[in-house]
């Protein structure tokens, strides 16, 4: 069972190019109902169906949680990627109709802080953009530094500083603005939890400051969603299922395991969560480990893979589906 | 004097463990007589430019100096003592109230000390995970008579007379962190003519 299998049927309400690399999409149900509840830093998964090929990418819902009627995301487009970005930009229209899953949120804003630190890179600034509606309504002191590379390539900036002023704080890498994170970090009042969402570099800056500041690890949250790589074929038997399958170039294992009708559970399809953690029954090779949820023995051990996101080289893997 | 004797029991009971400095933008301790030395011992080891972020709040025993001079003597960029522990614990609130992310607090001494000192912590929005205690000195009980709701010090007997209302009160294992207090429960409801032995088993 996961989020994916009980898919809502939406209309495309709008697309609205907000710069040359970044589209929004809003999504209406398709008989007008109220979409499901939920909180800032919350996803959902697209599925996409192209030309055969059935893709479920996730992205970040940066509408605000109290509007039910319809969810927006943006998409960036990436033309090295496996083709989901480049499909919502280039074939989505406005009337379309698609399935998306129900939210869930895996970079939910702790409710016990006093304050909220928000640091975004590109287009992580999404789930920030849900998430200050939700702080701002709950009238909890919040904090948005926002790094692009360039003013053009700063989405939204114009909008968040207007609705929320002070707030909001943007450095642009053109500029050569850079968010100073020693000093950001080390006048924060007691309480703080600070959050961050962009590129693994930036996460990896942010977490490390933090921890040598001193910063508790529960009030230091990270989302860094991985698109599943692209990579050469490989052939993985299910020993379960007693068949062989083939992973194309461009295709995950998870979505090769889906595509052969063989149950798996999944949520973040993208490293994150645990939900599609696989016990390997047999490896005779490498395992490429690309998620963020086994630690280094586990990955060493070559007993456990993430299908959503990893990959395999070599002469046989069989898998415990 | 000696290391804590604290026996396992149920979850709800605090256990503690041995005061380390973790890095951090500033250090925080709270001790009591039984605890100075653990303040000592770890403050001594710092490196001299670090005494900048050090902060010591001290509570001694009635007409003892020689801890204060030693506690002094480290050279702690603020060092304050009081009488009594709810003055202490006021001002820990105050510096707190100013305090960073990247603060640690750091208890040391009996349970009634450290227990407030964690309360404290905690409302001034410190994560646990960022507060140390060590235990040292008297396994004295502060306890909270559930049926009137005073708090009683120093408790070391089993059970314990509510100087409020007088019920016999239970000492139980069931730790409150929010009140930093044991919880007594009258030992005697069914039959308050019953006689039960007063031992003293918090030494």
């Amino acid at each position: 069972m996961s989020a994916s299998d009980h898919l809502i049927p939406v209309v495309v309400s709008n697309v609205v190019e907000v710069n040359p690399i970044i589209k929004r999409f809003e999504f209406k149900h398709v008989n007008g109902d109220e979409l499901p509840a939920f909180s800032g830093g919350a996803h959902i998964v697209v599925e996409m169906l192209d030309d055969g090929t059935k893709r479920k990418n996730p992205y970040s819902l940066m509408s605000s949680p109290f509007e039910r009627d319809q969810y927006a995301i943006s998409v960036r487009r990436d033309d090295t990627g496996r083709g989901g970005s480049k499909f919502m930009h280039e074939q989505v229209r406005p009337g379309m109709q698609m399935k998306i899953s129900a939210p869930v949120n895996l970079f939910a804003l702790d409710l016990r802080a006093r304050k909220h630190l928000m640091i975004a890179g590109g287009i992580g600034i999404t789930p920030f953009i849900a998430q200050m509606a939700q702080a701002d309504k709950l009238g909890v002191p919040f904090e948005l530094h926002y790094a692009a590379r360039s003013v053009s390539q700063a989405a939204y900036m114009d909008s968040l500083a207007d609705r929320f002023g002070d707030h909001v704080s943007c450095y642009c890498d053109d500029q050569g603005e850079s968010v100073d994170l020693e000093t950001l970090l080390s006048n924060q009042p007691l309480g703080t939890h600070v959050y961050v969402c962009g590129p693994k570099g930036m996460i990896e800056r942010v977490v490390e400051t933090a921890t040598s500041l001193g910063w508790p690890a529960a009030h230091v949250h990270f989302e860094h969603f991985l698109a599943p790589p692209v990579g050469e074929p490989f052939e993985v038997h299910l020993a379960k299922a007693g068949i062989d399958i083939t992973v194309g170039a461009e295709q995950s294992l998870l979505e090769a395991v889906e595509a052969s009708g063989t149950p798996i559970n999944c949520m973040c399809r993208g490293g994150a969560c645990g939900q599609c953690e696989t016990v390997v029954v047999a490896c005779d090779g490498e395992i490429m480990h690309n998620d963020h949820w086994l630690d280094e023995e586990q990955r060493a051990a070559k007993q456990r893979i993430m299908p959503c996101v990893s990959r395999f080289r070599g002469k046989r893997l069989e898998l415990d589906l | 004097m000696s290391e804590s004797l604290i026996e396992e029991s149920i979850l709800s009971r605090p256990t503690y463990g041995t005061l380390k400095i973790v890095p951090g933008l500033a250090h925080y301790f709270l001790a009591d007589a039984s605890g100075a030395e653990c303040v000592i011992r770890v403050v001594q080891e710092l490196p001299r430019d670090m005494m900048e972020k050090v902060h010591i709040l001290y509570v001694p025993t009635p007409g003892e100096a020689a801890l204060i001079t030693s506690l002094y003597a480290l050279g702690a960029k603020r060092f304050e003592h009081f009488p009594t522990i709810d003055e202490a614990v006021a001002k820990l609130g105050e510096w707190l109230s100013d305090a960073k992310m990247g603060s640690q607090l750091y208890l040391a001494g009996t349970e009634g000390l450290v227990g407030q000192g964690v309360a404290k912590g905690e409302a001034c929005g410190l994560d646990h995970t960022a507060v140390q205690c060590e235990h040292r000195g008297s396994l004295a009980r502060r306890v909270q008579c559930v049926h009137c709701k005073t708090m009683i010090e120093d408790v070391t007997t089993q059970p314990v007379k509510c100087p409020s209302c007088d019920l016999l009160l239970l000492v139980r294992d069931h730790y409150s962190r929010r009140l930093a207090a044991f919880q007594g429960v009258c030992i005697n409801a069914e039959d308050p003519s019953e006689e039960i032995e007063i031992k003293e088993v918090f030494k």
